[in-house]
């Protein structure tokens, strides 16, 4: 069989070691040092059971309401994102000539840093002079001026606003891309059929950006609930703790020296991704027939 | 016809009426940074008087702007010249010959896609393998970080190019490293360029990595940089503008350069299905 000795298993081997040493065994002994009581200030480290996960998951604390925001952030900004993406796309699913421009200028905020993106915020939403705030203010619409980052009950909202700001061009992207394999030939047969674009988009669209759906909520679920950058920087996790999620309440234990409970809190993190991650594609990707 | 002319322009008009959402905030941040801090105190979109471009030469002093240009400038590149290498040949590997060991190899690194990193263990790791607070840790990072992305990029490619080039590299007696490298990465040119500008773009933008591995400011690169002086000049909002303008600058080139292979690379999946 030469087809073993052609396609080598050395070729393997420096991808393997690099992904094995520095992301998989970080990610299994994780699993160990969780139910530990590691720390900064003590060298030995003993093992606590589960005492991590009980502090994690008491009520008193602010973790509950973390792992709550995580989800919320993830859940919001994947609707949102995937909304105006098909809007977008939608939009420039057409041959004009500015076509190709407009999807480079959509797509732009997501090869930014998003801590940068979040440092440009803080300024944008800034209550008394963020440009938000003076331009609703300019075309008459005060009374939507608001707080944006400071007011415990919209922070969070905000956040979600400006993560998908930064997302949308991403999807837009992958929606053009499932809208231009549809065969025109589709439309055509449903406009003789007397459809308006509602129905056209509900029978004959929809179903046929199936594969598209299914890439966009996936990648949106796994960059929510991994968000770190952006929230760090637009509100570090307050006011109060209303944006604080998992992400940022891991480098919050962290830097305390906590390391044996952010440990534990990252393992939630794995658990969550993991379950929603595989549940997502057994719900949304179509049978094959 | 003429109802349809009217709709496809209504549609161009809709089209170009969100621009300013995404445009307002750069323009706001290339303004603010050619004012004086009295101006720039409320960044709004007011002209400056007079455009100080001494903004520019002060941030790139004070904020060691030079040295943690190169440093990202540094990292990146190796970092994409080490995490393409050996993520060509393993995907190259995995979808020329089927076996059971290959196949479990492109589920493990399926799963980087998905999972999320731990940086507290990481740390931990990087200290045994003294890979901690140094240029060489920062690179293998990034490099094994961009592994999954890499690797399902290029199997995706690898896939459509036709087996019977391998049978004619082997006929004409190439071993399988000559093979590789000399008849059949050539031919992964688009990408190649695909999946080296995104680990590029991700690895220049990478926030998290330094915050928690790497202590040494001599060796932060540029986003690490700029929090740091936005936590310093907070009040300062022409010079952090500055600061931003020429971090940004660097991507916003290689954005308009390589924005098809951007694009391409991040649809691969939706059109793979």
């Amino acid at each position: 069989m030469y087809r073993k000795r052609i396609y080598s298993k050395g070729f393997l081997i420096p991808a393997l070691i690099l992904y094995t040493a520095l992301f998989v065994i970080p990610c299994l002994i994780s699993f160990g040092f969780s139910l530990t009581n590691w720390n900064s200030m003590s060298a030995n480290i003993k093992f606590t059971g589960l005492n991590n996960f009980k502090k994690i998951f008491s009520l008193q604390g602010d973790y509950v309401a973390a792992i709550g925001h995580t989800l919320l952030f993830g859940v919001c900004t994947t609707l949102m994102k995937s909304l105006f993406g098909l809007i977008l796309a939608l939009l420039l699913d057409n041959n004009f000539r500015s076509r190709e421009l407009l999807r480079g200028i959509y797509f732009l905020p997501f090869a930014i840093s998003p801590l940068i993106i979040g440092i440009i915020f803080t300024s944008v939403l800034h209550p008394q002079w963020g440009v938000l705030n003076e331009i609703l203010r300019a075309v008459g619409l005060d009374f939507l001026a608001q707080n944006w980052l400071v007011d415990k009950s919209i922070a969070m909202f905000s956040v979600i606003g400006v993560e998908t700001w930064r997302e949308v061009g991403l999807n837009m992207v992958i929606f053009l891309a499932g809208l231009q394999m549809i065969d025109r030939t589709y439309y055509e047969a449903a406009e003789i059929d007397g459809a308006g674009f509602i129905s056209k988009l509900r029978y004959v669209i929809l179903p046929l950006l199936s594969s598209s759906i299914v890439v966009n909520t996936i990648l949106n679920l796994i960059h929510g609930l991994r968000a770190f950058d952006i929230i760090f920087s637009l509100t570090g996790g307050g006011p109060g703790n209303t944006t604080e999620v998992i992400s940022t309440a891991v480098f919050r234990t962290y830097s305390a020296g906590a390391y044996g409970l952010s440990t534990a809190l990252n393992v939630v993190v794995f658990i969550i991704t993991a379950i929603i991650a595989i549940s997502t594609l057994k719900i949304i990707t179509p049978k094959e027939e | 016809m003429n109802r349809k002319k009217l709709l496809n322009f209504l549609r161009i008009i809709i089209s170009w009426s969100f621009v300013g959402v995404v445009l307002i905030p750069f323009g706001l941040v290339v303004l603010n940074s050619l004012k004086t801090t009295q101006e720039s105190a409320r960044m709004n979109m007011k002209l400056p008087d007079k455009l100080h471009f001494e903004n520019y030469l002060e941030v790139i002093e004070e904020g060691h702007m030079v040295r943690s240009f190169f440093n990202s400038l540094f990292i990146a590149l190796f970092c994409v010249i080490i995490g393409i290498t050996v993520s060509a040949m393993a995907a190259y590997v995995i979808s020329r010959y089927k076996s059971k060991l290959n196949r479990f190899c492109f589920y493990f690194f399926f799963v980087g896609l998905i999972a999320p990193v731990n940086y507290v263990t990481t740390i931990r790791v990087m200290k045994w393998l003294h890979l901690i607070n140094s240029y060489r840790g920062m690179i293998l990072l990034n490099a094994a970080l961009a592994i999954p992305f890499a690797v399902f990029l290029f199997h995706g490619f690898i896939i459509t190019v036709p087996r019977e080039i391998d049978e004619a590299g082997v006929i004409d007696g190439c071993g399988p490293a000559s093979l590789f490298f000399r008849v059949v990465f050539p031919l992964l040119k688009p990408v190649t360029i695909t999946a080296g500008v995104l680990t590029f773009i991700s690895c220049w933008n990478d926030f998290i990595t330094p915050l928690y591995i790497l202590n040494d400011t001599r060796k932060w690169g540029m986003i690490i940089s700029v929090y740091n002086f936005w936590g310093l000049y907070t009040s300062e909002w022409n010079l952090i503008c500055a600061v931003i303008v020429l971090t940004l600058a660097p991507i916003m080139i290689v954005y308009i350069l390589a924005q098809k292979y951007i694009i391409a690379g991040m649809t691969a999946g939706s059109v793979k299905g």
